[in-house]
């Protein structure tokens, strides 16, 4: 379709990401995506249970690496990804505003608030033991120490509404800590964590750390909750409650941690810490301590 | 394939090296790009529902659960002779595999273990992974594992004996060393990764089967590449053309590489439509595997579930 310049408008069909690759769907579907008043955007990749389990995968093989990183080494990555989202705010603010029928100015301080909050993550990365670790005193000659670890794969249904910030909001605090994270994108809105996905394969964060399943949750998401391979799942993008329950119920087979959908939480308001606490484990260790 | 009359195929060529590599120089070539498509073509094939129940449970009986490390401990033997017969204890349904395959030191714990259970026992012999000792010490190194209760004895050839040519000092030990397993079942390993070529894949076939082999297996394990489908089909091409020669029936075991239950299927649907539904029988096709059975075992517990399972709930090994 010609444009007003002359020239062939590009149509794109964007993939998946996966284990730092940009497979299509294993299905080879795709659908369309549409900006606030109907008007074709671009095709994305309509994800199937395949493409689920090939991203739990991705995500349990990614787990060891990334745990292992030192916190500051993550905090380190996770600014990084804040550096090159900034380098791309003008296509983000771009993507919102056709997404959500919103002028560029009234997008503007959502990807703003989107590149904020990966700073402000990262900077819990080398805090969140302090925070939440202990030294206990115990009645005996030891040492007793508690802290925080990574719970392991972390299942994300992003929130339909608020593309960016809101899947900002439930990815950075699950992978800040050592998690792994597969994510079901919005359904309506899928664009912003599609350039999100080609931010992150750039900014040194290693390959299956985030993967990024565009398509339909209510299609894909009880594979995630019921899949015995994945530790814990974030359920804010889930709007059906009737969905909602069956992903709890299916999350307790195998004891997943779950945070729950909350009715349209306001992204823009400080975060606080549950979201990094929700995704933690404790260990505890007794060490002798002499004398 | 040749026209020899069937009955005197072994006793006409066997016994001389000249006939011998008149026999096995007069086979016909191998199509390299032939066989690798056939291969390729067949693994297209999409196995579902209730023929891949079907198929995994297959799979499982088929499995020659391994271990072959230095560092292998009598508790790791008993453990793995633990999950060889019961490999998924959450499930009563789930069959038992083919055998345990081990050093010959460690015979005889493994055969205090499965005892009685139906499992059999497989032991590597004749200085494996590399064959290259004396023909003596191989002979009692079959022995050895026999007397302590291995009722299968994996074989390696000589592969420098058969690529420089000298066939039947080849197939004199391999004659030898049936001869030292006595009733227990004989399985020549080729280690078709160090052969070279399809060609020699044939002819190390034809060999072992003219020798007295009960199973021709592709690899040790420890050579890459080791077992691809294009090698197992030109084997299972042997054995098909072997029975219909000789009316004797010849086992193949893939070993090596096997990971994912798919892969395993392929196999399947390669020997089917190579040798036959005849060999779709944990006594006729096997698979040398350890971290294959975890998968057959995940995606057994999928159908059964319909649910994706997790390496956490199987055992480590």
């Amino acid at each position: 379709m010609p444009d007003a310049g002359g020239r062939l408008a590009v149509r794109k069909t964007y993939k998946l990401y996966v284990g730092g690759a940009f497979p299509r769907s294993e299905s080879g579907r795709s659908y369309e995506v549409t900006d606030a008043k109907g008007r074709f955007l671009a095709n994305a990749a309509l994800a199937s249970r395949k493409d689920v389990r090939d991203a739990v995968v991705a995500a349990r093989k990614a787990f060891p690496g990334w745990a292992g990183r030192t916190a500051y080494n993550r905090g380190q990555i996770l600014y990084r990804i804040a550096e090159m989202l900034e380098g791309r705010r003008d296509q983000f603010v771009s993507e919102i505003s056709a997404a959500e029928g919103l002028s560029a100015r009234k997008a503007e301080p959502y990807v703003d608030a989107a590149i904020d909050r990966w700073v402000w993550y990262a900077g819990w990365a080398d805090k969140i033991a302090q925070v939440h670790g202990n030294a206990n005193p115990v009645a005996g000659p030891f040492f007793n120490l508690s802290s925080p670890e990574p719970t392991g794969v972390v299942g994300i249904v992003a929130p339909q509404k608020g593309p960016l910030l809101g899947l900002v909001s439930v990815l950075a605090p699950a992978i800040v800590t050592g998690n792994t994270a597969v994510v079901l994108a919005s359904e309506q809105h899928p664009l912003p964590a599609i350039t999100l996905a080609e931010v992150l394969a750039t900014s040194d964060l290693p390959g299956g750390v985030v993967n990024v399943l565009t398509g339909r949750p209510a299609e894909t998401a009880p594979w995630l909750a019921s899949h015995m391979d994945v530790n814990a799942i974030d359920l804010a993008g889930v709007d059906n409650p009737a969905l909602a329950a069956d992903l709890e119920r299916a999350a307790a087979e195998n004891l997943k941690r779950v945070i729950r959908p909350a009715p349209t939480p306001d992204w823009r308001a400080d975060p606080g810490a549950g979201r990094l606490t929700a995704f933690l484990e404790t260990k505890t260790v007794w060490h002798p301590k002499g004398a | 394939m040749t026209a020899t009359a069937p009955d005197t195929l072994a006793d006409g060529i066997a016994g001389s090296e000249a006939s011998l590599r008149k026999f096995l120089h007069g086979l016909p070539g191998v199509d390299q790009v032939g066989a690798d498509q056939r291969a390729a073509m067949l693994a297209t094939r999409s196995i579902k529902t209730t023929a891949k129940e079907w198929a995994l449970d297959l799979a499982i009986r088929m499995v020659d659960l391994t271990t072959l490390e230095g560092q292998d401990t009598p508790g790791k033997i008993r453990a793995l002779a633990a999950k060889a017969k019961r490999p998924d204890p959450d499930d009563p349904t789930c069959p038992s595999v083919a055998a345990l395959c081990v050093y010959p030191h460690l015979v005889p714990v493994a055969a205090a273990e499965l005892k009685g259970s139906g499992v059999h026992l497989a032991s590597v012999a004749t200085g494996f992974p590399s064959g290259q000792v004396p023909l003596d010490v191989k002979i009692a190194d079959t022995k050895a594992a026999v007397t302590a209760g291995a009722d299968e004895i994996d074989m390696v050839i000589d592969r420098g004996a058969f690529l420089s040519g000298r066939y039947l000092e080849v197939q004199e030990q391999i004659q030898a060393v049936k001869q030292a397993a006595g009733a227990a079942h004989l399985k020549v390993i080729l280690e078709t990764g160090e052969l070279a070529t399809y060609d020699n894949v044939r002819r190390a076939s034809w060999l072992a089967m003219l020798a007295g082999a009960d199973v021709i297996k592709t690899s040790t394990g420890k050579v890459q590449p080791a077992a691809t489908l294009p090698v197992t089909l030109i084997m299972l091409e042997a054995v098909r053309d072997f029975r219909d020669q000789t009316g004797r029936q010849i086992g193949v075991k893939t070993a090596g590489g096997i990971r994912a239950a798919k892969d395993a299927i392929r196999y399947l649907v390669l020997a089917k439509e190579t040798a036959g539904e005849d060999w779709l029988d944990p006594d006729w096709f096997r698979f040398g595997a350890s971290t294959l059975l975890n998968d057959l075992l995940m995606q057994r517990a999928k159908m059964r579930t319909g649910r994706y399972s997790g390496p956490d709930y199987f055992t480590l090994d």
